[in-house]
């Protein structure tokens, strides 16, 4: 069993007394509390429905799909090129490491791999597509708790980051970059200068934001304590990325499996921690986006000469089989299975998003607490309707 | 270099067979990249109990695939072009990798975080008389197997014995059909033919062709 510190404890107890309140005779009359879809705290269209005793949720259910666009049947009609530029939309602010796995997957069957400098590449866009994305959740925090000011330093900074990606792919939300055997382009001249001032911006705008946020009373406590998920639940919820890594699990799937990408090129730590709560998740978020700027730092010093393109036939046909690949996406476990018969196009896969199994055990983890609460704890687990509703 | 054996991924195997004998159907190993395993529908849950004693406590997903081929092609022809010879190795029903029988199959991914190592579930899914396909809800093993198999069930029409609340989650209540299934037609490319096709079109003659008008 895992230990339980004194603030998850007290916690619990207020879950279960709860819990019991209702089914005594002085149960004060409950009331169903409705947010969303249309709500400032849900990113997008997500409904929340909790039912109330006092200030306190007894029961509490997400409902999704208002932003469903059905793309696991939409892939079955493309071929694998025509494919990333719908996954591009799953997480719109990580986008192109969502390209990633999924070309992966289809190199796999075709027993393609990209040139080294390819690899290397990628993995530099794919953490500066997680810098983008994380870097805005830290602004995005502040507006949750009241704090005005991170979110305009968040969209000032990751501005720069954006003009990065824009600069190498051409696009600033939806790269499409990715190909079957490597990139479609080399990085432009004077890049890579501008990369490494940029990296500098965001150690700043990392270490304004601890001082201004995380050093904050008011955010320390409504934080602390607040929303804690043990270990055994979040991987029995299949929770993944810092959701899982905040519960005290050491699991990172950039050092944790082999895929040819460059993580075993760089030196980098995977931050846990042990409390679970919600400062916890905003804590290894805040950690990670400073890692990043750690490993493009150490990447682009480091970057192979060679073509960025594998010969790879002109039109694309991935043999029979099956494959799986995820990687480490800026919201969790981003994963494809692709099924393949042979054809142009995919005959099925399965877009495992991590925001829809991190957000599937907020019935869990909202049971008990208090009403404010519910907004922070959603905002810890940091999802993108995208990711949920695919 | 891919090693032959894959001593980590043999062993699982062992295990599970000896927990599950017969109920395990078959095995799919690709030396140090993944396992797929494929045990009975009856077997299901016990076959998921059994990995997670096994140290696979983390839960990836649950889906399904529908092994027939679409009726509607890929939806890629053009409308106005003569119809294809019939190809009868077309509608054959070809399952993947640990093989099957039946057209739908489940699929489930669990993984060990701390042996770093994955395994595919599957099961064949027989229909009964009225084309109901039935198997026990994974609830009880992973709590987080609630959404997928709702969502499993709303897209497939699997029903999932002990889940407690079966609810549609994209779609409205009152939908009918099950729209991942190959034969549940994707009706933006049957009222308007895919746009692609227009690049078979002859491409405009040079601005001196004068076909440019």
């Amino acid at each position: 069993m895992t230990m339980l510190s004194e603030r998850q404890q007290l916690s619990y107890i207020a879950a279960q007394a709860a819990d019991a309140r209702l089914n005594v005779e002085l149960e004060t009359e409950g009331m169903t509390l409705n947010i969303g879809p249309q709500h400032p705290a849900t990113h997008g269209t997500l409904r929340i429905i909790a039912r109330l005793d006092g200030e306190q949720v007894v029961w509490a259910e997400p409902s999704a799909g208002y932003m469903h666009r059905g793309y696991e049947k939409l892939t079955e009609v493309r071929t694998y090129p025509q494919v990333t530029a719908l996954i591009n939309r799953i997480d719109w602010l990580g986008s192109f490491a969502n390209e990633v796995p999924f070309i992966l997957a289809a190199e796999q069957l075709m027993e393609v791999e990209a040139p080294p400098r390819a690899q290397h590449i990628r993995t530099i866009l794919f953490e500066l597509s997680r810098i983008a994305n994380v870097s805005l959740f830290l602004g995005d925090l502040g507006v949750q708790m009241g704090a005005v000011t991170p979110v305009f330093m968040a969209f000032r900074d990751r501005e720069y980051v954006l003009n990065l990606i824009e600069g190498a792919t051409g696009g600033r939300f939806h790269p499409n970059f990715d190909r079957i055997g490597g990139l479609k382009d080399d990085l432009p001249k004077g890049w890579i200068d501008e990369t490494r001032q940029v990296m500098k911006k965001l150690r700043n705008f990392c270490d304004e934001i601890e001082d201004l946020l995380f050093g904050n009373e008011i955010f320390q406590s409504r934080t602390r304590g607040i929303g804690v998920i043990p270990a055994e639940v979040a991987k029995e919820y299949g929770l993944s990325g810092a959701n899982l890594r905040a519960s005290g699990v050491d699991w990172d799937l950039r050092r944790d499996q082999k895929l040819p990408l460059a993580y075993d090129k760089v030196d980098f730590k995977v931050w846990t921690h042990p409390d679970g709560d919600s400062w916890a998740r905003c804590w290894i978020r805040l950690q990670e986006v400073r890692e990043a700027t750690r490993i493009v730092d150490q990447l682009i010093e480091t970057i192979p000469s060679g073509p960025v393109m594998a010969k790879v036939p002109r039109i694309i046909k991935v043999p029979e089989g099956e494959a799986w690949v995820s990687t480490e996406n800026p919201l969790g476990e981003m994963g494809y299975y692709v099924v393949s018969k042979g054809d142009l196009g995919p005959f099925r896969v399965k877009i495992r998003s991590a925001s829809f199994n991190n957000i599937s055990i907020t019935p869990w983890v909202l049971k008990g607490v208090y009403v404010p609460d519910i907004i922070t704890i959603l905002a810890s687990l940091y999802f993108i309707l995208g990711d949920i509703d695919r | 270099m891919v090693p032959l054996s894959d001593d980590l991924r043999s062993s699982i195997v062992d295990r599970l067979r000896a927990d599950l004998g017969d109920d395990l159907v078959d095995v799919h190993l690709i030396p140090d990249v993944d396992l797929w395993v494929r045990v009975t529908a009856s077997a299901w849950r016990q076959a998921g109990t059994s990995l997670r004693a096994a140290g696979f406590d983390y839960f990836c997903f649950l889906s399904a695939i529908d092994w027939m081929p679409s009726p509607y092609g890929r939806g890629e022809d053009d409308p106005s072009a003569e119809p294809a010879e019939e190809d009868p190795s077309a509608s054959e029903i070809r399952q993947g990798y640990a093989g099957g029988e039946t057209r739908f199959q489940l699929v489930a991914r669990v993984t060990d975080i701390r042996r770093h190592v994955s395994v595919t579930l599957k099961a064949d899914l027989p229909e009964d008389a009225d084309g109901r396909m039935s198997v026990a809800s994974w609830i009880p093993v992973h709590a987080g197997a609630n959404w997928h198999e709702r969502e499993t069930h709303e897209m497939f029409g699997i029903h999932f014995e002990g889940h407690p609340d079966l609810r549609n989650m994209y779609l409205p209540g009152d939908f009918e059909g099950h729209p991942l299934r190959k034969d549940f037609p994707l009706l933006a490319r049957m009222v308007k033919p895919w746009p692609g096709i227009v690049d078979v079109e002859p491409m405009p003659v040079s601005a001196d062709g004068g076909d440019e008008s």
